[in-house]
Formats: C-alpha cells, sequence, structure tokens
C-alpha cells in the first residue's frame, strides 16, 4: 500500500467519521420522528461505505460481504420505521 | 500478502474517486444539518445514495481489477441493492411526511390528490 493511496484512505475514512458524527445531530435534535430516520438511513449508508473502504484498505473481500448485510439491514429498517410512520404498525 | 505495486495512475485514479466520495458524504451531512425543511433535507442524502457509492463502487472495481490482473465485477452488487431499495425507502418516508403533516395541520403542504380518500384516512 503505497503512501498516496493509504493516505487517502485516512482522510476518506476521517471524513465519513466526521459525517456520519454530523448526522447523528440532526438523530438527536431532529423536530419530526422522519428527519430522525432520514439521518439514521445516511448514517447506514456511510457506515456501508466504511466497510468497503476498510476492505479496499486490508485489499480482503470479506468486507464486502459486511457491506452488503449492512446495506440490506439499513434498507429493512428504515423501510419498517418508514411503514411505522405512515400507518402506525409495520405490517398490515 | 503477496502484494504487488500497483501502477500509479491506478493509485491515483482510486485515491481521487475516495475523496470525491468523502466530499460527497461531508456535503450530504452538512446539508442535512443545515436546510430548514424536511422536503428540502430529503435531497442530500442523495449524494452519498448514488454519488458516493458510485465512486466507492468504482475505486473497489479498478482496485480489484488491478490487482489480481481481471475483471472483479462482484462489488457490481452493491450499486444494484441501493439503485433498487434507495428509492423505496425514500417514497416511503416522504409519504409518511406528508400524511403526518396532514394530520398536524400544517399549512405549507400541497393538497391531497384526492380530498374525500385523504379525509376518510384520517377519519379513524
Amino acid at each position: 500500500m503505497s503512501p498516496l493511496l493509504s493516505g487517502a484512505i485516512a482522510i476518506t475514512l476521517v471524513a465519513y467519521g466526521v459525517a456520519m458524527l454530523v448526522a447523528c445531530w440532526r438523530v438527536l435534535r431532529g423536530p419530526s420522528a422522519q428527519d430522525r430516520v432520514l439521518a439514521l438511513d445516511l448514517i447506514y449508508v456511510i457506515g456501508m461505505l466504511v466497510a468497503l473502504v476498510i476492505g479496499l484498505r486490508y485489499a480482503s473481500s470479506m468486507y464486502f460481504e459486511a457491506a452488503l448485510l449492512i446495506a440490506l439491514f439499513g434498507f429493512v429498517s428504515s423501510a419498517a420505521m418508514a411503514k411505522f410512520l405512515l400507518r402506525g404498525e409495520v405490517i398490515e | 500478502m503477496t502484494e504487488e505495486a500497483l501502477p500509479l495512475w491506478i493509485e491515483v485514479i482510486v485515491a481521487a474517486l475516495l475523496l470525491l466520495s468523502a466530499a460527497l458524504a461531508l456535503g450530504a451531512a452538512w446539508g442535512l444539518v443545515r436546510l430548514k425543511n424536511f422536503f428540502q433535507r430529503m435531497h442530500p442524502p442523495a449524494l452519498v445514495f448514488v454519488g458516493a457509492s458510485w465512486c466507492v463502487t468504482f475505486a473497489c472495481i479498478i482496485f480489484f481489477s488491478a490487482q489480481s490482473r481481471g475483471p472483479q465485477l462482484h462489488v457490481w452488487i452493491i450499486i444494484i441493492l441501493l439503485s433498487i431499495t434507495v428509492p423505496v425507502s425514500t417514497v416511503l418516508l416522504s409519504r409518511a411526511a406528508l400524511f403526518r403533516g396532514r394530520q398536524a395541520g400544517h399549512q405549507d403542504l400541497p393538497p391531497a390528490l384526492h380530498p374525500r380518500n385523504a379525509r376518510s384516512a384520517e377519519e379513524p
């Protein structure tokens, strides 16, 4: 791993961490429930990108499957929460 | 791990894609905090859902393809999965926001397309 690529990966991971913290502020302060769900969805996808970038750092494809699982669980949870906000129950 | 040195131009492309995705993620988080209204705040996360994930996926494809000296396209599944699932959750969230806003009596929302159905949905 050359210093160019590892430096870029470090900067990217720090930027992702900052973005997740900033989105956490919206989760904590969001005036309405759908704001919090939206920010949680964003945090999920950024976490998936973190897994992908770490897999690139260690040149291993195991992290790819973790990223796939995180994406799936993020979709299921945010869809369930949006459905709950819409009707008051998840499965009608 | 037998790690050969990659050509410089591949490393430059991968690093540029990663830095672009980092900038997009920061912009999305900044917009999520700064915008005033929920319907405005729905837009910045699309920078991450589309832009940043495409950048990281292309970086992974280029990196692993250059490392194994052959096309490695499995990371493509991430983009396919996201492009299927993100519109579903986004539309569900926006409908939930419209429904909750109308129930709370906010006046700045667009009117319902079918007022009778909307009223009967709000009755129970």
